[in-house]
C-alpha cells in the first residue's frame, strides 16, 4: 500500500466508525483533491461529510473549530503546507488553543492534513516545509509520517485525538513508498520515534520524507564500512526525548537531517536537546543538513537548495572520522 | 422545516436604519417586546452600565488590569440576544457584550472572576451555550459559522449569533466566513455593533461603503441596518433573522448603529481623536433613557421600580465582587492545565521544574 492509500484507508475507515468524522476542504469532494487522497469518500458517505469549501484557508480552519466545538470531528485539508500561512491565524493562536483559553471547557477536535516538503518540482510555496513554526504553537501536535503504516497508525491516532493535530504528508513520496500496513484498527501512539535502522558508528535523524534521504545515505556508508543508523521522529510534537537520547547513545555522533531551512529549523531543538540529555555520550558535534536559509528558488534550482545525500555523506563522513 | 416569519423585519431603505423607539421615546409602529421583555431589556441595560462604573472603579483604582465599557451599546447589545433563547441557541462574542453573556446564562460572578484575573473560577458553565470573549478581532466570525454548520449537520434546531464591530468587517476573516455562511446556508446572525470607531479609527477609515449592511448581499443573503440605540428595532431584526435562520433560511447581517459613549478601554483617552460636542449630541440618543420613558409612559415602570432595580443591581454587583475577592488567585500551575487533554512529556517536565517535583499532577 501506498503512503497516500493508507491515508486513504485510514480516514474511510474513521468516517465508517464514527459519523461525526467529516472532510472539508478545497477540491476534495468530487475530483477526491488534488491528491486524489480523499477519492471515493464522497460517494460513500455524501456531500454533508465531505465538502468541497470555498477558496478560503482561514475559514476552512477557523469553522474546523466550531463544527467541533458543535459537536463534529472535521478533518481539514489544506491543499500545500504552504498555504496554511494563510490560516495560520486561525490555527496557531485559535485552534491550538481553544482549550487553555477556555480553561478546558471547549476542546477542538480537528486533524489538519497537509502535504508539504520538496522535490517534486512544484510550484512556489506549494513544497515550503514549514513544520517548525507549527511546535511553537502549544496546543498543536505535529504529526509527519513518512512510511504508509505510519501514516495509517498515526492518522487513526490524531483523528481520535481530543487536541488538534496537525498531520503532514510527504507529497514527493505520496506514491513511490510503499510497504506493508497492518489489517484492522492499529493506531500508532504519537510520541514514539523509530529506530527505522541500527547502527553503532553514527545517527542519522530525519523525519517525514528526509527519512528516505537518511536510509539511502545510510546505505552508501554501510559500503564504506560504516554502520549507519536511522531514527525516524513520526511526531515533532510530542517530541520523544527518551527515544531521540537512547538511539543517540549508541554512537554517540549524530546528524540531523530536514528539508526546511537550517536556521531556527526544527533540528535546533533535537540538537539543543540532544546536548541538555546526553553531554556526557557526545563524541562528535551534532551536524544539521538542512535546506538553504534562502526563500524556497524556482523548481529547477531545488537541488541546490535541499539537503542532498550527497551532503549528508560528506557531513557523515567528517562526523565518523571526528 | 418551520414556517417563515419575516413580519418583524424592520424595513431600512439604504442608509437609513430602522427604528421603532425614536430617541425621544415615542412608538412609531407596533412594539415588538412584550411588557415583561421591554422591563427585562432595561433591567438589563441598567445591569450593564453598573458593571461597567464597578469595572472602570476597580480598574482605576488598580485592581483589575484592563476592561472594555459596553457604555452606549447596551440597546444593541441587549436587544440582539433577547432574540434568542439560552437553552437551544448559541452566543459567539467579540469582547464587549456583557449583558448578552449573563442573559444568556454566565453567572455575574464568573463575569467578574474572568475580570478580576480567577481564571479557574471564569469558566462558561457546561449548560451556557457561549464560547469565550475574542481578543483577535473577527477571528470568531467563521468559528461561528462552523458552530452554526454542525447545528445544521446535526439537525439540531438551534441559532448562533455572532457578534463583531466596524473594525472587524475589514478583516479577511469577515469576508471568508460570511461567503462561507451564505454558500452552506448555515443558521447564523451576524450582528455588526457598528459603534463608529475602531481604537480611534472612525467607520469613514475603514470603509468606503456607504453602511456594513449592504455588503450582506454580495453573499446571498439579506443584510439589515438598524438603530442599535433603538432596544426595539434591534430585537424585532434578530427576531426575525433568527426566525429566518431556524427556518433554513440562511444567514442575515444585522448592522447596529450605536455610538461608543465611552472609550475603547481604560487605556484609551478618546478625547484624543473625537470632539466633546460629538459625543454630547451622542449622549441624546442614549439607548437606555428612550426605553426608560417609553416603559414610564406606558404605566411598565416608575422611579420607584427604578430605584429597587438599582439597588439590586447594587447588591448584586457587591456580592458578585466580594464573592470573586475571597477567591484564590491562579498559581503557576495553571500555566500547564489545559494545554493538552493529556500533558506531554515536556511539559510534565517543565511543571516539576516549576513547582517542585512533589507537586500532584493535574491532568484534566
Amino acid at each position: 500500500m501506498s503512503i497516500l492509500e493508507a491515508i486513504r484507508s485510514a480516514i474511510f475507515e474513521e468516517m465508517e466508525r464514527d459519523e461525526r468524522v467529516m472532510v472539508l476542504g478545497m477540491d476534495v469532494g468530487r475530483l477526491g483533491g488534488v491528491f486524489r487522497v480523499t477519492r471515493g469518500l464522497m460517494d460513500r458517505f455524501g456531500s454533508e461529510r465531505v465538502v468541497d469549501t470555498p477558496l478560503a484557508e482561514g475559514a476552512i480552519i477557523g469553522s474546523s473549530i466550531g463544527l467541533a466545538i458543535g459537536g463534529m470531528i472535521p478533518i481539514a485539508e489544506i491543499q500545500f503546507l504552504g498555504f496554511t500561512q494563510q490560516a495560520f491565524h486561525q490555527i496557531g493562536p485559535q485552534l491550538a488553543r481553544c482549550r487553555f483559553r477556555s480553561r478546558g471547557r471547549f476542546h477542538a477536535q480537528v486533524t489538519i492534513r497537509a502535504p508539504f516538503g520538496g522535490g517534486a518540482r512544484t510550484p512556489e510555496f506549494h513544497p515550503d516545509s514549514i513544520e517548525a513554526m507549527f511546535s511553537q504553537a502549544p496546543g498543536l501536535k505535529v504529526v509527519c509520517p513518512a512510511f504508509p503504516d505510519d501514516a495509517k497508525g498515526l492518522l487513526l491516532t490524531a483523528i481520535r485525538d481530543p487536541d488538534p493535530v496537525l498531520f503532514l504528508e510527504p507529497q514527493r513520496i505520496y506514491r513511490r513508498i510503499r510497504g506493508e500496513v497492518p489489517v484492522g484498527d492499529q493506531p500508532v501512539p504519537f510520541g514514539r520515534s523509530r529506530l527505522v535502522r541500527e547502527g553503532s558508528d553514527l545517527l542519522l535523524i530525519a523525519w517525514s520524507a528526509a527519512v528516505h534521504m537518511c536510509m539511502e545515505a545510510a546505505d552508501r556508508l554501510a559500503e564504506e564500512g560504516a554502520a549507519v543508523g536511522v531514527l525516524d521522529l513520526r511526531t515533532l510534537v510530542p517530541l520523544d526525548v527518551d527515544g531521540l537520547v537512547e538511539a543517540f547513545r549508541t554512537s554517540g555522533k549524530a546528524i540531523i537531517v530536514h528539508e526546511a531551512a537550517l536556521t531556527g529549523g526544527f533540528g535546533a531543538e533535537i540538537a539543543a536537546t540532544l546536548q541538555q540529555e546526553a553531554f556526557r555520550s557526545m563524541d562528535a558535534p551534532i551536524q544539521r543538513v538542512a535546506a538553504r536559509d534562502s526563500p524556497y528558488p524556482p523548481g529547477a534550482l531545488e537541488d541546490h537548495f535541499l539537503p542532498s545525500v550527497e551532503r549528508i555523506l560528506k557531513a557523515a563522513r567528517a562526523s565518523l572520522a571526528f | 422545516m418551520k414556517k417563515r416569519t419575516v413580519a418583524a423585519m424592520p424595513s431600512s431603505n439604504g442608509d437609513a436604519a430602522a427604528q421603532i423607539l425614536g430617541a425621544d421615546g415615542v412608538l412609531s409602529g407596533q412594539c415588538p417586546m412584550t411588557r415583561e421583555q421591554v422591563v427585562e431589556s432595561l433591567r438589563w441595560m441598567l445591569l450593564s452600565r453598573a458593571i461597567d462604573e464597578r469595572l472602570i472603579k476597580l480598574q482605576r483604582m488598580g485592581r483589575i488590569a484592563l476592561y472594555g465599557p459596553v457604555y452606549g451599546q447596551e440597546a444593541a447589545v441587549v436587544g440582539s440576544s433577547m432574540a434568542l433563547d439560552p437553552r437551544t441557541d448559541w452566543i459567539v462574542p467579540a469582547s464587549r457584550e456583557q449583558p448578552a453573556m449573563l442573559r444568556h446564562g454566565l453567572p455575574l460572578v464568573r463575569l467578574f472572576a474572568r475580570y478580576m484575573g480567577r481564571i479557574d473560577h471564569a469558566t462558561i458553565p457546561l449548560d451556557v451555550n457561549l464560547l469565550p470573549r475574542q481578543e483577535a478581532i473577527g477571528a470568531q466570525l467563521p468559528q461561528a459559522v462552523g458552530l452554526a454548520w454542525a447545528m445544521k449537520i446535526r439537525r439540531v434546531e438551534s441559532v448562533v449569533m455572532v457578534y463583531f464591530g466596524d473594525g472587524a468587517s475589514s478583516e479577511g476573516d469577515f469576508h471568508e466566513a460570511c461567503n462561507l455562511a451564505g454558500l452552506m446556508r448555515v443558521p447564523v446572525v451576524f450582528v455588526l455593533i457598528n459603534n463608529q470607531y475602531a481604537i480611534s479609527t472612525p467607520v469613514q477609515k475603514q470603509t468606503a461603503a456607504s453602511n456594513f449592511a449592504v455588503r450582506a448581499a454580495g453573499y446571498g443573503f439579506p443584510g439589515v441596518a438598524v438603530d442599535g440605540n433603538d432596544v426595539l428595532a434591534v430585537f424585532a431584526a434578530c427576531s426575525a433573522a433568527a426566525k429566518q435562520a431556524l427556518a433554513g433560511a440562511g444567514p442575515t447581517l444585522v448592522e447596529c448603529k450605536t455610538y461608543r459613549l465611552g472609550f475603547h478601554n481604560t487605556s484609551d483617552n478618546p478625547k484624543e481623536y473625537r470632539d466633546d460636542s460629538e459625543v454630547a449630541a451622542a449622549m441624546k440618543r442614549d439607548p437606555i433613557e428612550r426605553v426608560r420613558r417609553f416603559a414610564t409612559q406606558s404605566g411598565w415602570w416608575s422611579a420607584e421600580l427604578e430605584a429597587k432595580s438599582v439597588a439590586q443591581i447594587a447588591h448584586d454587583i457587591d456580592e458578585a465582587q466580594h464573592a470573586v475577592e475571597a477567591l484564590p488567585r491562579p498559581g503557576p500551575a495553571a500555566i500547564f492545565e489545559h494545554v493538552y487533554a493529556t500533558p506531554t512529556d515536556r511539559l510534565k517536565r517543565q511543571r516539576a521544574e516549576t513547582l517542585g517535583p512533589d507537586a500532584a499532577s493535574t491532568d484534566d
